[in-house]
């Protein structure tokens, strides 16, 4: 029992979501549907290119515009632009939103193991969040299936037989991981490892919701640690499976890191977003600044971290400056007519010096109004990160907005219906969290 | 100058907590407490201002992040130019690292010395300690005496009430 702030009492809170919440996700929904087919229209049309050049990003590729749009199977045969793309971003906003979705298990899990105490009020928040784990991984399965030939170079007919016009050695070389079998094994291994454990403690969770006691904390300990240790791998190999393996030729052993850096700093930017936007509707009543305040560094702190990470990346590939390496630079920095330049430095500044910048001084932590501005940054941020990973390995000098942000509100809306739902569906406060007193009198 | 305080011993932080409340409610200033630990709550109980040491350090860092710029580029690029594997004599991104350290360098070093000279915690030869088992297990309040008498009894019943369980006289020395 401590002290300071007055005694108040845990009860159980019940999240209602409004009909004008379902209404707004609907909308979001709506729009990203309208935004898409207008993206493709606009592909089929073959003035995507004014489009982007007018949306301000990449400077100076005046010269691209005329040939482009109609010259889709310039370099590939396979899909028309308009379906690769829209394959692309599908594959794009998944590798996202299944990947902060699982961060809500992380999150949760790391504070089980740490025996953290702080965040039990938001630990309903991070359960909710693996709501998506099950949907994302089904979309990755069928997009894998359907559209492998359109995002990965390596599935390519004839690429790994010697004699076949196809046949490239470098990819040949990496048949022994890059086949389809094994490559199929290990992403379903991936979603069932974080599908079962976001299902495990989710229940446990809620057992201990109805029947108190502390062998649920206990159990969920051990359940954490071994999904933590699960997880480092899988997140790993996940981030080159899905996200690596795009640019086939190319290889970074930082690459795991610096996916799972991405990952992990949204997930946490959703968790803050959502405490506040709960706490700003007249939930979660023994939230304070205090706990906002954590979450504040956690994010300012991970943001300086996946700088470091990516830093780490670009640094020794520009010292060294290998041919094989430096590609993946080359083609983001001034490649494709500086397509990607803009989008280059804008990464940057959105994940690391905004945050850095934004959230540097105490009181910034502890403002909604701030904190809810760089969480939108961040996500938005991230998002862009792996718009950067993925599209100039797969989309070359095609890529565009218009159907990617449309996906990525399509997706956006279904993954606020899932996670609201699973908000709603239990008390938003773990009423018999042996930590749950230490959380309400959490001081900064 | 000699000053005299009124130190009451206490054996647990949630009744020294308390007590600090309830002290300062009672309109008693309270000059300092001291505890083997960091104790939750407690400055916000003292009524104390936040810290401007980041401000400090902010300034500290900015200063590491020029020098180490500056030392970079005018070693590298003007005083002994070099090439270095095949890079421009100025190239940003492998100033980096050290641009990093020096910053850490400097806002550490920085805050610190900042820090043990506002509180006076530099080597001298009689350090002054209100009660030396504040660095074991006892958490000690220091109330200032002003000259008349009848302070320290009316201080020692208040103390007493609020759950110290000892309380002292004691007369520091500051030099």
């Amino acid at each position: 029992m401590a002290t300071l702030t007055h005694q108040e009492s845990a009860t159980a809170e019940q999240l209602v979501v409004t009909d004008g919440a379902r209404k707004t996700f609907i909308t979001i929904i709506v729009a990203g549907v309208v935004v898409l087919i207008i993206g493709i229209l606009a592909s089929l049309l073959g003035w995507g290119e004014e489009h982007h050049a007018a949306a301000g990003e990449a400077a100076g590729h005046l010269g691209a515009s005329a040939g482009h749009g109609a010259g889709a199977s310039v370099h590939h045969e396979g899909s028309p632009v308009w379906l690769k793309r829209l394959l692309v971003s599908l594959w794009h906003s998944n590798v996202f939103f299944l990947g902060v979705s699982t961060i809500g298990t992380v999150f949760m899990a790391i504070n089980y193991v740490a025996y953290a105490g702080w965040s039990v009020l938001i630990k309903r928040i991070s359960e909710a969040l693996s709501a998506w784990v099950i949907p994302g991984a089904a979309i990755m399965l069928i997009v894998f299936l359907l559209g492998r030939h359109d995002i990965f170079h390596w599935t390519h007919e004839g690429i790994m037989d010697k004699g076949n016009p196809n046949y490239d050695a470098i990819i040949a070389g990496k048949s022994g991981f890059l086949n389809l079998p094994f490559y199929l094994i290990r992403t379903i291994i991936y979603l069932a490892i974080w599908a079962y454990f976001s299902y495990k403690l989710r229940q446990l969770s809620l057992a201990e919701d109805q029947l108190g006691g502390t062998v649920w904390f206990h159990k969920s300990i051990n359940a954490s640690a071994l999904f933590l240790v699960l997880y480092a791998v899988t997140s790993s190999m996940s981030a080159w499976d899905w996200v690596m393996s795009v640019d086939t030729h190319w290889f970074s052993t930082m690459f795991g890191w610096y996916v799972f850096a991405s990952w992990w700093v949204s997930g946490i930017a959703a968790i803050a977003l959502t405490a506040i936007y709960l706490k700003q509707a007249g939930y979660l009543r023994a939230l304070t600044s205090n706990h906002l305040h954590d979450l504040g560094k956690l994010m300012f702190g991970f943001s300086i971290f996946w700088t470091y990470v990516w830093f780490a990346q670009f640094m020794l590939i520009w010292y060294a400056n290998l041919p094989e390496e430096a590609v993946y630079y080359n083609q983001r920095l001034g490649g494709f007519e500086g397509r990607y330049t803009g989008m280059f430095f804008f990464n940057l500044v959105i994940n690391f010096v905004f945050p850095f910048l934004g959230l540097m001084t105490r009181d910034a932590k502890r403002q909604m109004i701030i904190m809810k501005i760089v969480c939108i940054a961040i996500l938005i941020g991230h998002w862009s990160d792996f718009y950067l990973m993925l599209m100039p390995g797969t989309l070359k000098g095609e890529n565009g907005f218009l159907i990617e942000i449309g996906v990525a509100a399509i997706f956006l809306g279904a993954f606020l219906i899932l996670f609201t739902r699973r908000l709603a569906s239990a008390s938003l406060v773990p009423v018999n969290h042996p930590f749950l007193d230490e959380s309400i009198h959490h001081t900064t | 100058m000699t000053k005299r305080f009124a130190v009451g011993i206490f054996e647990d932080e949630d009744v020294l907590l308390h007590a600090v409340e309830n002290i300062r409610a009672a309109g008693v200033k309270i000059y300092d407490v001291f505890s083997p630990y960091p104790v939750h709550g407690i400055d916000d109980a003292l009524g104390i201002e936040r810290s401007r040491l980041p401000i400090a350090a902010f300034f500290f860092g900015m200063t590491g992040l020029a020098f180490a710029l500056w030392l970079q580029i005018y070693m590298l690029g003007f005083d002994w130019p070099m090439i270095i594997g095949g890079k421009p004599h100025i190239a940003l991104p492998a100033f980096i690292p050290v641009a990093f350290e020096l910053t850490v360098f400097f806002t550490c070093h920085g805050m610190a010395i900042t820090f043990f000279t506002i509180q006076g915690l530099y080597p001298r030869p009689k350090v002054p300690v209100i009660d030396v088992r504040a660095t074991d297990d006892k958490f000690v309040m220091a109330i200032e005496l002003d000259e008349t008498s009848s302070q320290f009894s009316r201080l020692t019943q208040l103390l007493r009430e609020n759950g110290a369980s000892e309380v002292n006289q004691k007369e520091m020395t500051n030099n």
